[in-house]
């Protein structure tokens, strides 16, 4: 069916009744009991979640944060995921902060989906938000939205990148590191995100003439495929 | 889609059509306009869509960015509805002894199955590919050649639309001139790597995909795919005319509601309805053939999944086109007095040496593609250049240590971006603010993946047979299957990966991510075209349907999908589905016209 493609879907998982689960539940006992011996179980143990958006949603009309599931975060923790979306993602020439397109809604939506994956960045994220409120009542006696930008920063260069990380910051650099990616991930899920990275697409043309004569001549190639009316 | 309920199925149809994807598409396409009515069951629901596609939707307006999820597992806007690797209801089992061997099976449940979300990728088979045992001693042959297969190669071609260039390359055959539709340009990254793949001596060349680049010529093709036959040419001219041509935009993965690329329900279908031949019952879960005191299929047994009931539709012939192993299932579960070991299986081959292909990948990020101006490379919403199998002569001379070859397709371009974070962190070091944004913008196109699609050698020790506890929500026996990767596999993957890594290196780029060797090779059933199950051959003994796709032991039941496979070349299966179904079912229209079914 498919091509290949670059991100290929690595959750994978299916519905097992009770039944089934208890069944699964024995054979790993039997397999761990008989190394190397074959045994037969429903395809996959990992269940729907049942309380997804189900195998067929609507899928033309646009949904916001909160239609398919409860939304989880507090005032505190929105307000201090908005302040560090848009230190990860300010205004700037290139185009809006993430809070003006939404982008700590998007990331609320994300933790609190009750798929596998996104429960597993729950903790990472909200203890995080959490650590970030502490450290800033401890270094400036204000949680982290109502600091300067210089504060702001102060924190931030201490937690952005891990393995540069003193071993006390450990933990919160791997937070900022998944933060700053689910932030990406929203941000550039927008248009106004296509526009500050410079993806043009998504519009109908009535031909298709592959890359412009710079982008040739940057590259040292030429348009190998021949016109045919 | 005009559908019937299954209490407004008529007393008998000619042919009882089981799948409603590549195979059953094809299949009530040609029956159809030759004049037979016919019953198609698809285990889904009805679909349309003209009305159900989320063309231009960005990811934010989806849940989670539009990311992959267990109840959407190629993403939020992929056109798959009510099924995937797990159908509530429906289960299956697997028996394996490592994770890598654990075969997962893909299974919509929509009108039109997978040819509503497929890569398009539309290549023939070539003349080595249908006598591979005679080349290497291993596997099978088919009691066809590419000569008996081409007229319906070129059939299809025509009737879908595909675009792509003839480049005469060993064992990839030429579609004959004028067939093809015109190849899109190459974006920059494939012209990168074109350029610099020629350094391994690597052809890269346009890929062939089912996506119209131009609208089909409805004045002259109806009339060379059904010559003489005015009534069925106006069917077909009707609904040619209605489709669009590509407007270089959007995934094809979503589906197409202009009709620029093939799926069965915008191309096959209609026309199939509009003769007013064809009844579809969706929601009609297929239990099984039922056959007369004659021997003969006489119609099939399926559960109203709307009430729950179990149904029957009678009919003279059976098509099979329910997906290759969904009609193992349906084979297996066939049991009577004559035929205890299921339908068909007088051979004992039912389920036996299933294929899929061997997929095994790599990412690069090359430096010379960051910070490219700004340029639209949505393209023809798939790929556009690929690189066929070009080691024929290695293989042959003992250079290889495994049989079979693969092609390599190139996954690259300013794809639409969101839901993935655009810079790795090793690039960014650390970079947030207005820095980030910049990091973003440099390394946006800048990665290229390379992916192989090759050919699994049959074995023994993959099969599926009917799991003797577990039952689907109907009482209905589930399959179970079993899975063994040979080192033909193995080391294919291997050197695939080894090619990548040279040709990422020849672009100038560094590999990303790099397991141990070999750690890329797809899962069982990861990249879906799992096929056989049902070979195809000369001998009533060694297979299970003769050269017409017909089964040996039941005269008037016809495999119309990949399930007669003697072999899965690299060239992706659905293009071949779909010849070999218009060919099977040009032979039932004959035989039926004989009365000899």
């Amino acid at each position: 069916m498919s091509e290949a493609k670059l991100s290929l879907p690595v959750a994978v998982s299916g519905q097992v009744s009770r039944r089934e689960a208890i069944r699964w539940v024995m054979a790993a006992v039997a397999a761990s009991a008989l190394p190397g011996q074959s045994i037969a179980q429903p395809a996959r143990r990992a269940a729907f979640p049942g309380n997804g958006y189900g195998l067929d949603p609507k899928l033309l009309d646009p949904h916001k944060p909160g239609a398919f599931w409860p939304l989880t975060f507090n005032n505190a923790q929105r307000a201090a995921a908005t302040a560090l979306a848009d230190v990860v993602i300010p205004a700037d020439h290139l185009g809006p902060a993430a809070s003006a397109v939404g982008v700590p809604a998007m990331l609320d939506e994300w933790v609190s989906a009750p798929y596998p994956e996104q429960q597993a960045d729950r903790p990472v994220i909200l203890d995080g938000l959490t650590w970030l409120d502490a450290e800033s009542e401890n270094r400036f006696g204000k949680v982290f939205s109502q600091l300067l930008a210089d504060q702001k920063r102060a924190i931030c260069d201490d937690i952005c990148f891990t393995p540069a990380a003193k071993p006390q910051f450990r933990k919160a650099a791997e937070f900022f590191s998944r933060f700053r990616s689910l932030c990406a991930s929203a941000y550039y899920a927008t248009p106004e995100g296509w526009k500050a990275i410079g993806y043009v697409g998504n519009v109908p043309l009535e031909r298709f003439d592959g890359p412009p004569p710079d982008v040739l001549d940057k590259l040292a190639v030429v348009q190998t495929v021949k016109d045919e009316s | 889609m005009p559908m019937i309920s299954a209490e407004q199925a008529k007393s008998e149809y000619d042919v009882a059509i089981v799948g409603s994807g590549a195979g059953g598409g094809q299949s009530a396409y040609t029956l159809t306009l030759a004049g037979l009515r016919c019953v198609m069951l698809e285990a889904g629901r009805s679909y349309d869509p003209s009305t159900e596609t989320p063309m231009f939707n960005s990811p934010n307006q989806a849940p989670l960015m539009g990311n992959a999820t267990p109840d959407k597992p190629f993403g939020f806007y992929d056109a798959t509805v009510g099924g995937g690797w797990q159908v509530p209801g429906e289960p299956y089992t697997t028996v394996y002894q490592s994770s890598r061997e654990r075969f997962t099976w893909w299974r919509p449940r929509m009108l039109g199955g997978r040819t509503n979300h497929w890569g398009r990728i539309s290549l023939r088979n070539g003349p080595y590919d249908f006598n591979p045992r005679s080349r290497d001693g291993l596997g099978f042959d088919w009691p066809i050649s590419y000569d008996d297969v081409e007229p319906y190669y070129t059939k299809v071609e025509m009737l879908i639309g595909v675009y792509g260039t003839n480049e005469g390359l060993e064992n990839t055959p030429n579609s004959p001139p004028g067939v093809l539709l015109p190849a899109p340009k190459g974006r920059a990254a494939e012209l990168l790597a074109q350029k610099h793949a020629k350094k391994l001596r690597i052809p890269v060349i346009s890929v062939h995909r089912a996506v119209l680049t131009r609208p089909l010529d409805w004045q002259t093709i109806p009339a060379r795919l059904h010559p003489g036959n005015a009534w069925a040419q106006r069917m077909v001219a009707q609904e040619m005319r209605a489709r669009l041509a590509c407007f270089w935009a959007t995934d094809c993965g979503r589906g197409c509601y202009i009709r620029a690329n093939y799926q069965s329900t915008t191309v096959h279908l209609p026309p199939a309805l509009a003769t007013g031949n064809l009844d579809i019952i969706s929601n009609a879960h297929a239990r099984e053939v039922l056959i007369g005191k004659n021997g003969k299929a006489t119609g099939v047994a399926f559960i109203d999944k709307t009430t729950g009931k179990e149904m029957r539709v009678k009919a003279k012939a059976v098509v099979l086109a329910a997906g290759a192993c969904e009609s193992v299932r349906i084979l297996l579960n066939s049991k009577s007095s004559a035929f205890p070991n299921g339908l068909a299986n007088s051979s004992g081959l039912v389920g036996k040496y299933i294929m899929d292909t061997v997929g095994a990948s790599l990412l690069g990020h090359v430096p010379a593609l960051e910070s490219l101006p700004p340029h639209n490379e949505d393209g023809a919403g798939g790929d556009h250049f690929y690189a066929p199998w070009w080691l024929y002569q290695q293989q042959k001379a003992g250079k290889l240590d495994f049989a079979r070859g693969y092609h390599i397709e190139l996954g690259s371009s300013r794809g639409m971006p969101g839901g993935d974070d655009p810079v790795p962190d090793d690039l960014s070091r650390g970079s947030y603010g207005t820095q980030f944004k910049e990091d973003a913008r440099r390394y946006f196109g800048s990665f290229v993946g390379f992916a192989s699609r090759g050919e699994m050698v049959p074995n023994e020790n993959c099969y599926a047979d009917l799991d003797p506890n577990v039952k689907d929500q109907w009482g209905i026996p589930v399959l179970r299957f079993h899975w063994k990767w040979s080192d033909h596999e193995i080391n294919q993957a291997k050197h695939a990966e080894e090619t990548f890594a040279e040709l990422i290196q020849a672009v100038g780029g560094t590999v990303r991510s790099r397991g141990k060797r070999g750690d890329s090779l797809e899962n069982p059933g990861h990249i879906i075209h799992e096929v056989g199950g049902a070979l195809i051959g000369d001998d009533p003994k060694k297979s299970v349907c003769n050269q017409w796709n017909q089964t040996w032991d039941v005269k008037n039941v016809f495999l119309c999908d990949g399930a007669p496979f003697a072999s899965n070349a690299d060239k992706n299966p659905t293009l071949t589905i779909m010849a070999l179904a218009w060919r099977a079912c040009d032979h039932l229209v004959d035989e039926a016209k004989k009365g000899s079914l």
